[in-house]
């Protein structure tokens, strides 16, 4: 068994409104998978299905092979993306009572706090008050007791929302390092940079249903639309434009006479760039040949909008 | 379980913990006492003042029927005109003038005094002047008919209609409303438990909403055990609240009594008379029998029973109730947008007081109140108004009591599905003022 989860055809109605329509995804172990889409798109109602916050109205949920129970919410951890604090408790008081609701006994969610506190260097805050903590301390705060319980599933939604870009990259290294130690993560975000940084699987979900899911560096290859970037050194630049033009699907060109340096992108029919470069050898100097592979930024957008062109 | 146990710790001591609940706690017993002591204070203050009225008597009459009592001094005025006897009244500081002028026969004198004074009179001494004319009239009147002064003294004109059950048993008069009381004030405690309470917990609900940290709670334990949760915590708050009321507000009375050196056994007393009065009983010779009797017939009400009913109803009508609240709080965001489904709510309860005071006080075991101690969003109050009359014969009938209960369960186990469900949708919409459109929509997802 690789998956940590399965969905098979989940389908949630809320009235005449479908919220997801026969969502099936595969979430491999010990892996951090992506799960994008635009607002809207029924996200949020598949991590609360996940979570057992709602049920879905039809197919199934597998959680490690097992068809997902009550009791598979302890091997879980969920970091919603409208997440909040007691505003009138102290702060070790509430991660305690948190921490016990997910099942750990106090000693044991005392001890455990007292390593996270300290490795988030926040040692000095359990007798603080809630209010008193920026939105990023608060941040932390839900961070460690979402992790506390060392689920085998973490849900992340948002994760980086409030934190500066220091926390930011502190979150970043501890949800790594969680993933090194043999969590499986699913990472909910629309910020697409840390899409490609951390996921090596995605799935896209656009209007409830899912239009696009594997693997990361897979949906990249699929998605590459054969254009290369060139840049070459040679003394009459326009000239060999033309005659590029006239052989080749030049897309933008730029010659700098001073440099000597032409660059042009140029779209070929197939993946195959050996006449390309064959034409190009002995012509001239090659700085750089380089094939553009699509961002994950640009793949969503470019599904979401494709999908949409065809309703 | 576990869980449950953690979440009502938690609601409870947020709630027991909060600032304006220990005010609230500690408070409000020195100020019911403060009060209590403040009123008997003035009542005594009130009573010892004594009036003075100057009485300017030119007639033939009544020479010797103004006697001084302990409230209301008389003070004779002679041989002086009736202006100065005003200005001389007004100088002195007397309460009032009584003028009595010469007249040829009773009735033309007492239909031309006149009590003159600052301000507009007191009643009570109104009513002692106009007793003592009254009186002299109605004996002249009985003279001129030929019964004489003894003989009148001798009619006893106090009257009271005995009463009593089939069965034998002496009833008394009032008894019944005195019992309602009782039951009243069992009744409207739900009530002010229920508001007070339900209100707690619909403010906590949407604390949690617009904190966000109920998704984070509702990822770990189940929706119906964290609104249970907080109905129990809060309520165990409000008990503990009401516990401490009535301890601290006894022994503090305690102390006001001794330091003011009330006897609390005389105060006594003179309560029951004014329940006597109230229920229209005269006092008659044998008022102390009469008084024993009361208070047997106020030991026999089955106060175990009654307390155990009580505890029966107002932990079904509590939940109930607390539960539309949860709800409540769980359909809207803030508290403002709370009104239009808070009045529905308490429509009922008022309704119970009300119809109950009127209905079970006229008649226990009329159609009315038997109605409403049937409805389950009444029967709370009604049914513990009716209660101390006792179960069965001459009481309740049993099989209203079971009616009533099981009719109390099953709403309480209908309701409380009803509003787990509107509660479970509720915490996770934001930004919507839901309509009861809306809220009927919710019951199906």
């Amino acid at each position: 068994m690789n998956n940590i989860l399965v969905t098979k055809e989940v389908t949630k109605q809320y009235g005449e409104y479908t919220a997801l329509n026969k969502v099936s995804l595969e979430i491999p172990k010990n892996s951090i998978y992506g799960l994008l889409g635009p607002n809207g798109a029924g996200k949020t109602t598949l991590i609360r299905i996940i979570n057992q916050i709602t049920y879905p109205d039809q197919g199934e949920v597998y959680f490690n092979g097992e068809l997902l129970k009550p009791h598979h919410i302890a091997m879980m951890g969920y970091l919603p993306e409208e997440r909040g604090l007691y505003k009138n408790m102290k702060v070790g008081e509430q991660v305690l009572y948190l921490a016990q609701l997910k099942g750990l006994s106090k000693t044991e969610a005392k001890k455990r706090l007292k390593y996270w506190f300290e490795r988030l260097d926040i040692g000095d805050w359990w007798n603080k008050k809630t209010q008193e903590l920026s939105k990023g301390m608060a941040q932390k705060i839900q961070f460690i007791v979402t992790v506390l319980h060392e689920p085998k599933l973490l849900i992340f939604d948002e994760p980086f929302s409030g934190f500066d870009p220091i926390n930011a990259n502190i979150i970043k290294d501890e949800i790594l390092r969680l993933k090194e130690n043999g969590t499986s993560i699913i990472f909910s975000t629309h910020r697409m940079e840390s899409v490609e940084e951390l996921c090596e699987y995605i799935a896209l979900i656009h209007q409830s249903e899912k239009i696009l899911d594997g693997k990361l560096s897979d949906i990249k290859k699929a998605y590459k639309n054969n254009i290369f970037k060139v840049g070459l050194e040679t003394d009459n630049g326009d000239v060999m434009l033309n005659e590029l033009s006239e052989k080749f699907q030049v897309l933008e060109s730029a010659y700098h006479p001073s440099e000597k340096q032409l660059d042009f992108s140029v779209q070929l029919p197939s993946n195959d760039s050996g006449e390309m470069l064959a034409y190009l050898s002995g012509k001239a100097n090659i700085n750089h040949f380089m094939e553009t592979v699509p961002s994950a930024s640009e793949i969503f957008i470019q599904t979401v909008q494709s999908k949409d062109a065809h309703e | 379980m576990n869980k449950l146990s953690l979440i009502i710790k938690r609601e409870y001591l947020a709630k027991v913990r909060n600032k304006s609940f220990v005010i609230m706690t500690f408070l409000s017993p020195v100020l019911m006492v403060a009060m209590v002591v403040l009123i008997a204070y003035l009542t005594k203050l009130n009573d010892s003042e004594k009036r003075i009225i100057a009485v300017l008597n030119e007639s033939n009459y009544f020479s010797r029927d103004f006697l001084s009592t302990e409230s209301t001094g008389y003070v004779n005025f002679t041989a002086i005109d009736l202006q100065t006897a005003k200005d001389s009244t007004s100088n002195l500081g007397y309460y009032g003038l009584l003028y009595i002028p010469h007249k040829s026969d009773l009735e033309l004198v007492a239909e031309h005094s006149f009590f003159y004074s600052k301000d507009a009179p007191n009643t009570m001494i109104l009513n002692q002047l106009e007793a003592v004319f009254q009186d002299r009239l109605q004996q002249q009147k009985l003279q001129s008919l030929g019964v004489s002064a003894e003989e009148f003294a001798k009619i006893d004109n106090s009257f009271e209609i005995k009463a009593s059950t089939f069965t034998g048993e002496l009833n008394l008069k009032g008894i019944n409303e005195i019992k309602a009381f009782i039951g009243g004030g069992f009744g409207y405690l739900i009530m002010m438990f229920i508001i007070i309470y339900g209100g707690f917990v619909m403010r906590s609900v949407i604390e949690e909403k617009t904190s966000r940290i109920i998704e984070v709670i509702i990822s770990s334990v189940k929706p119906f055990q964290l609104m249970l949760g907080k109905i129990i915590g809060t309520s165990l708050a409000g008990i503990t609240q009401f516990a401490i009321w009535i301890v601290s507000a006894g022994f503090l009375l305690l102390i006001a009594f001794s330091f003011f050196d009330i006897d609390p056994a005389a105060l006594n007393s003179s309560a029951n008379l004014t329940s006597n009065m109230e229920v229209g009983v005269s006092p008659i010779p044998s008022a102390d029998g009469v008084m024993q009797l009361y208070a047997q017939e106020l030991f026999k009400i089955p106060w175990v029973m009654l307390i155990t009913f009580f505890l029966i109803y107002f932990i079904l009508g509590y939940l109930i109730y607390s539960s539309i609240y949860a709800a409540i709080g769980a359909a809207v965001d803030n508290e403002t947008d709370t009104q239009q489904f808070i009045f529905p709510i308490i429509l009922p309860l008022m309704l119970g007081i009300y119809v109950g005071f009127f209905s079970v006080f006229s008649n226990p075991h009329g159609p009315i109140a038997v109605g409403f101690s049937l409805f389950p969003l009444t029967s709370p109050i009604v049914m513990l108004m009716r209660l101390p009359g006792g179960i069965g014969e001459g009481g309740v009938p049993i099989w209203q009591l079971i009616t009533s209960i099981v009719l109390l369960i099953i709403t309480f186990i209908g309701i409380v599905w009803l509003a787990a469900k509107i509660y479970r949708v509720g915490i996770l919409m934001y930004g919507k003022k839901p309509s009861y459109k809306e809220l009927f929509k919710w019951l199906k997802y």
